[in-house]
């Protein structure tokens, strides 16, 4: 049975200007000791659909899902008291800015025993003895020094490693790394990135990875999910993804690359991102994407198989050529 | 006209001086120690390094917003160091920059017309009826609207608002933008379009740009000239493609090897390098670099090395003696 399975999950944010959908029916399941990567623009709702599962958002949110299903619990179903119990312990997560993560008010010494105490019911000096293990873990030099150290004594790289400890304190077995390494440097995020991988194959845990890096995606993910706009666009093993992308977003992506660019001037996509209120009718990429027909404009696509990546799209790329469309001719 | 050097630095170096306390010393922080370069028109000199590698003071120093502790710059053929303050008034419309957040470098409450146009009033005796035709074309150079004119930051996206914000920097015709790494807060989708436009922008006015980036795919597809610094001091200087193609500083063969590639088939060995940067206001003894480098030796420790020509490029590193 799979660790995760998000089936149509779909959030709305009550805003002044009206109900704003931030997820679009978005399905997603991991196994344990998998790694996903979930890549998309900001604004996509890659964080939004991960913060929603572990019930996160705040009141003006309406989250619905046909299932939501953690290690066979229910998250729906749970209350308040019930599901601080899972989150925190067995579902855990890595923020995007480590800096401002952390209580700079408290030791770093106090913020990890916290979760332990909580959890786990240690007394404090199991609490101590644990958290030095956790920092020896992450790879900190004089683990006993820092406890004691408060978050501006650290470095950025020194302040995420410190939040992955906090994270893996309980042993969880699904970690939500949202952005980890989006706000270091490249020598740092490569040990960061060497370090989390490390520590999913030690023990085993799944691994959502959200990033809007590809080249992070290429040399951590075996799986990844494109998100558009709040909707899935397509989901592929790594390999296959980056070789034949089947949506015309992950193919324009992709190409919009530095590193895959074969003259000086970048194919680029025209436009951006959708917002609450010029949010188009039919598929939602239609006004950027340079295959869209009249159909893509009025009808809202549907999903193809799992062997086309499972594209949100009415003409599914294969080998570039969009098929069934009518500007080529090709039928398959 | 289009090889004319239009900035030349030549052993800048900003110190900042600490001040003691009870407790504490006064310390100098050799935030820029010895940098040299050259730039021409329609030229791009990238420089790369870590947070804390002193990219951001370089950028300081050459837009005169601090005056260098030592080494000179001439700016247009100018020295900076006898200018007095009109030839240093006239200068800085010569060098323009465009920073990293544009949501935080244009003025929430100034509408996009008058951001334009500020510092036309400020530089130019131009009318006001001037003023706003130069505006609106500059917006149109940089894929503006004219609607766009008149209204806030907030309305625009973060592509649309670095678009402004180099727009903003082109009102008086520079010769030389400092670009700081402006490219760095888009998604991949708008890091394009707005590379391509400083690329289209390069030709049509004769840019120099000196691009701080750590983003080393974006420095390969755009610069022609590549320096790597660290702690303050340039480690390699090369043309792009012999640095990419043949790094020779340890550190430049770290970085380039963590930088994540967007291939999965490409298995490639990585140089993981231990620790972080370390302090600068204590560096370490002879090559700042020893501590982390994964071939040090006792050299390295006791001498600092100096820049010197290595085939192709500019290396600061021991091994480059022992090699020959």
């Amino acid at each position: 049975m799979a660790l995760l399975e998000i089936e149509n999950l779909t959030v709305e944010f009550a805003t002044a200007g009206g109900a704003f959908r931030a997820v679009d029916g978005l399905s997603l399941s991991l196994d344990a000791s998998d790694v996903l990567a979930i890549v998309g623009e900001s604004g996509s709702g890659k964080s939004v659909a991960m913060l929603a599962m572990m019930g996160l958002l705040p009141w003006t949110a309406t989250v619905t899902a046909d299932r939501l299903n953690f290690d066979g619990k229910d998250l729906l179903a749970l209350s308040a008291r019930q599901r601080r119990q899972v989150v925190g312990k067995d579902i855990a997560m890595i923020f995007q800015e480590p800096m401002s993560s952390l209580n700079p008010c408290f030791t770093v010494g106090f913020q990890l025993g916290e979760a332990l105490k909580v959890h786990l019911g240690m007394s404090r000096a199991e609490c101590k003895a644990r958290s030095i293990e956790l920092l020896d873990l992450v790879g900190i030099p004089a683990p006993e020094k820092r406890l004691s150290a408060f978050p501006h004594q650290l470095s950025g790289g020194m302040s995420q490693r410190v939040m992955i400890a906090m994270a893996i304190s309980c042993n969880p077995k699904l970690l939500v790394a949202d952005e980890p390494t989006t706000a270091l440097d490249v020598t740092i995020q490569a040990q960061i990135l060497d370090l989390l991988l490390n520590l999913q194959r030690e023990t085993d845990m799944g691994l959502v990875l959200i990033t809007h890096d590809m080249g992070v995606v290429a040399e951590t993910a075996q799986r990844v999910s494109v998100q558009y706009a709040g909707q899935k666009v397509e989901e592929q093993p790594v390999v296959d993804l980056f070789s034949e992308p089947h949506h015309p977003y992950t193919a324009a992506l992709l190409a919009a690359l530095p590193e895959r660019a074969t003259s000086k001037t970048l194919p680029s996509i025209p436009g951006v991102v959708p917002g609450q209120f010029d949010r188009p009718d039919g598929c939602l990429f239609s006004p950027r994407c340079g295959h869209a027909t009249d159909r893509c404009r009025t009808q809202s696509p549907t999903r193809a198989s799992a062997g086309l990546g499972l594209a949100f799209c009415h003409y599914p790329l294969v080998k570039g050529v969009p098929q069934n469309h009518p500007g080529n001719g090709v039928t398959a | 006209m289009s090889d004319e050097v239009v900035l030349r630095a030549s052993d800048l170096k900003k110190h900042y001086t600490l001040p003691g306390s009870l407790y504490a010393k006064p310390a100098t922080v050799k935030a820029l120690d010895g940098v040299s370069f050259e730039l021409s028109r329609k030229q791009t000199l990238a420089v790369v390094g870590e947070s804390g590698c002193g990219k951001s003071t370089l950028a300081r120093v050459v837009t005169m917003i601090e005056d260098p502790t030592a080494g000179s710059l001439q700016i247009s053929g100018e020295d900076l160091a006898d200018g007095n303050k009109n030839v240093r008034r006239k200068l800085r419309p010569k060098v323009q920059m465009v920073f990293q957040n544009p949501y935080g470098s244009l003025n929430p409450r100034q509408k996009i017309g008058s951001a334009l146009e500020e510092p036309l009033m400020m530089n130019t005796p131009l009318a006001k009826a001037e003023r706003g035709d130069k505006a609106r074309a500059m917006m149109q150079a940089v894929g503006l609207r004219p609607e766009h004119y008149d209204r806030y930051p907030h309305m625009f996206s973060g592509g649309q608002r670095q678009r402004i914000a180099i727009a903003r920097a082109l009102m008086l015709d520079p010769d030389i933008l400092v670009l700081d790494e402006p490219v760095s807060a888009l998604d991949v989708s708008i890091q394009a379009q707005v590379l391509n436009l400083l690329g289209e922008l390069q030709d049509k006015l004769q840019l120099a740009y000196l691009f701080i980036s750590h983003d080393l795919s974006v420095v390969k597809h755009i610069a022609d000239e590549v320096m790597v610094m660290y702690l303050g001091k340039p480690v390699e200087q090369a043309a792009r493609q012999v640095l990419f193609d043949d790094p020779r500083h340890p550190y430049t063969q770290a970085l380039l090897s963590a930088t994540p590639v967007p291939d999965p088939g490409r298995h490639k060995e990585r140089v993981l390098l231990k620790g972080e940067l370390p302090s600068p206001i204590d560096p370490p003894t002879g090559c700042a670099f020893h501590p982390r480098c994964p071939v040090v030796f006792d050299r390295c420790a006791a001498e600092t090395p100096l820049l010197q020509p290595a085939r192709a490029a500019q290396v600061s590193c021991h091994l480059m003696d022992e090699a020959e």
